[in-house]
């Protein structure tokens, strides 16, 4: 039980990372990130590059990976998102140039890095082991922490600082905020490449447990997505309790629905549909945010 | 109708039916036969989801539908030895009906909450198709019989792409005619604003659930039309990136026409066709062309015709 109940909290925090950023795009610009999976790889494979291939320490990869997405996520908004929005007649057009970014991350990726399963050198050897009740290695600890970290540092972000105070404003009513004298444009791409960051941070934590590979990112996408939802999109607090109950929910049904073989995810998606019916902005989520 | 939709209407019919079995007869390019079917079929499915963004409900879950169509077809066909043109409406009536049951309570959802939730549903059906006894796990069905009718046919592929080519006829004359009647209008009035248009009194409810039913008899179809061709189906016939496709094709042909899915379909898949010879570079060309459409025409392709606000805001 502890090491069901340890598993999902691990999980959660690296899924709650990931639903984080997919939340704040799409609650600054309603744009729905289909190319966050993607994102996600190409941090991954980045801190690969730094870290196995170049052996320069992890940290410093971890630091590539956020800064190279933050500028990648950057320069989506500024020369991408920012004239469809302004010249599309409807709002859902984001959709295809998102879906098109996924593409196009999809083949830089295949072109760059291959398509090979890589995976990195362990950051710390050994593995914690409370009496046979509960076993982790001690890097799935140091990473789970590390992603903790990241969300309190992310949360207090944007509380306090002037940054996460606009982008807030942002989030709840774009007119407003922009009649008070909040850059609009600015903020966006800041929120954006915010977002983009936090997926590339996820993926360079993660790279070192589970390794990664060109085709982890559509699933990454649809995992975020039904966080995104269980918590209610748009809704930050609604993305981290999304991102742990997923995790949970996870780690529990591998443990117990594993007999009648892989089965897990299709309770997943099954009960989450069933909550939508009932709930259908999410826990958190302003009705038809 | 006008002389002028006769007209066009005529000039492609004879277009599809004449001149291009004529241009590959001359041409011996047979492989087209099999591309322009695939177009026929996809159109089919992509119409389905551009009635779903016709009620104002972003849809990308028409791979779960053309999946469940085809998986249905190749049971009756394989287990009960039904014939395959009785199957096709049959793959059609039951995938309707589980799109009542699944859209009751999800077309309650709205924008990118339906749009996630229908994503998610590609996935269930996926993982129903795998977990499932009747329908073989990931081995999938093999060796399905051909259609009666086609095995007369001196080349199978020709007899497709007729049956094809008629059936996405069908389909989209119906579109036409749907959108253009009574319910089609009501339809839009749920696209601009369902309380609005509930209050004076339009049945949201039973309208959301036909659009969509109706949207994924089209994927039912298409889905098993494609069993049919393939002698196969396997959990991944149809996945999350083939429902993403149904819904690009829907908006590069451009939201507010008809015929948007045909066209859109027909330069998506021929164009990534095209672009085979580049090998590796396929999918970066591809999808950098994608994206340079969409900063170039984010309306879709059938906008250029019209560029006045008339025609094209909808």
């Amino acid at each position: 039980m502890e090491q069901i109940l340890a598993n999902g909290l691990y999980l959660g925090a690296q899924y709650a990372l990931i639903a984080l950023g997919l939340t704040l795009i799409f609650a600054l610009m309603n744009v729905l990130n289909f190319a966050h999976g993607q994102m996600y790889v190409l941090g991954g494979f980045v801190t690969y590059t730094i870290y196995a291939q170049l052996g320069l320490p992890f940290v410093v990869g971890l630091a590539a990976s956020a800064i190279t997405l933050a500028v990648v996520g950057a320069l989506i908004e500024k020369y991408l998102f920012r004239p469809v929005i302004r010249r599309s007649s409807r709002e859902e057009s984001t959709m295809l140039l998102a879906a098109g970014i996924a593409f196009f991350l999809d083949a830089v990726i295949l072109l760059v890095f291959g398509e090979k399963q890589r995976g990195v050198p362990k950051i710390v050897n050994g593995v914690l082991n409370w009496d046979f009740r509960l076993i982790m290695p001690y890097d799935r600890i140091l990473i789970g922490a590390l992603a903790i970290l990241s969300i309190v540092a992310f949360i207090l972000f944007m509380q306090y600082s002037r940054t996460g105070r606009a982008m807030r404003a942002l989030a709840q009513d774009r007119v407003a905020a922009q009649l008070q004298g909040v850059d609009v444009d600015r903020y966006s791409m800041i929120g954006f490449a915010l977002g983009a960051m936090l997926a590339g941070l996820v993926g360079g934590l993660l790279v070192t447990i589970t390794g990664i590979n060109l085709g982890m990112g559509g699933p990454t996408s649809i995992k975020a997505f039904m966080m995104v939802m269980i918590g209610g999109a748009g809704v930050i607090s609604g993305a981290i309790a999304g991102g742990f109950i997923l995790g949970m929910l996870e780690s529990i049904g591998l443990s117990v629905l594993s007999q009648y073989g892989d089965i897990t995810y299709l309770a997943i998606f099954a009960s989450l549909m069933i909550f939508l019916a009932i709930r259908p902005q999410g826990l958190m989520g302003k009705p038809w945010g | 109708m006008t002389r002028n939709q006769i007209l066009g209407l005529a000039v492609f019919l004879l277009v599809i039916l004449v001149a291009v079995p004529l241009f590959i007869q001359v041409t011996g390019r047979w492989d087209f036969y099999y591309t322009l079917t695939s177009v026929a079929l996809l159109s089919i499915a992509s119409a389905g989801v551009w009635l779903t963004f016709y009620i104002g409900r972003i849809n990308i879950g028409q791979g779960a539908y053309a999946l469940a169509g085809g998986y249905f077809s190749a049971i009756l066909i394989t287990k009960l030895g039904i014939s395959f043109w009785l199957t096709l409406p049959l793959a059609g009536l039951f995938t309707a009906a589980v799109s009542v049951v699944i859209g009751l309570p999800i077309l309650r959802l709205r924008g990118v909450y339906f749009a996630m939730v229908t994503l998610v549903l590609t996935e269930v059906a996926r993982l129903t198709a795998l977990a499932l006894p009747v329908t073989n796990g990931a081995k999938g069905i093999t060796s399905i019989p051909l259609p009666s009718g086609i095995a007369s046919f001196s080349n199978p592929k020709l007899g497709f792409y007729y049956v094809a080519a008629i059936l996405m006829v069908i389909v989209f004359a119906a579109m036409y005619r749907l959108v253009n009647s009574r319910v089609g209008h009501l339809c839009r009035s749920l696209q601009q604003n369902e309380e609005l248009a509930s209050s004076i009194g339009v049945n949201i409810t039973y309208l959301r659930v036909i659009a969509y039913s109706i949207s994924s008899f089209l994927g039912g179809i298409a889905g098993a039309m494609f069993v049919a061709i393939s002698q196969s189906i396997y959990p991944s016939s149809f996945q999350v990136a083939d429902s993403v496709n149904f819904m690009l094709n829907c908006f590069l042909g451009g939201l507010g026409y008809v015929f948007g899915p045909m066209l859109g379909t027909l330069v998506l898949y021929f164009g990534w066709d095209l672009l085979f010879q580049t090998g590796k570079f396929q999918m970066l060309i591809y999808s950098s062309l994608l994206i340079l459409l969409m900063l170039v025409l984010p309306n879709g392709l059938l906008s250029i015709r019209m560029p006045s606000a008339k025609g094209g805001r909808k």
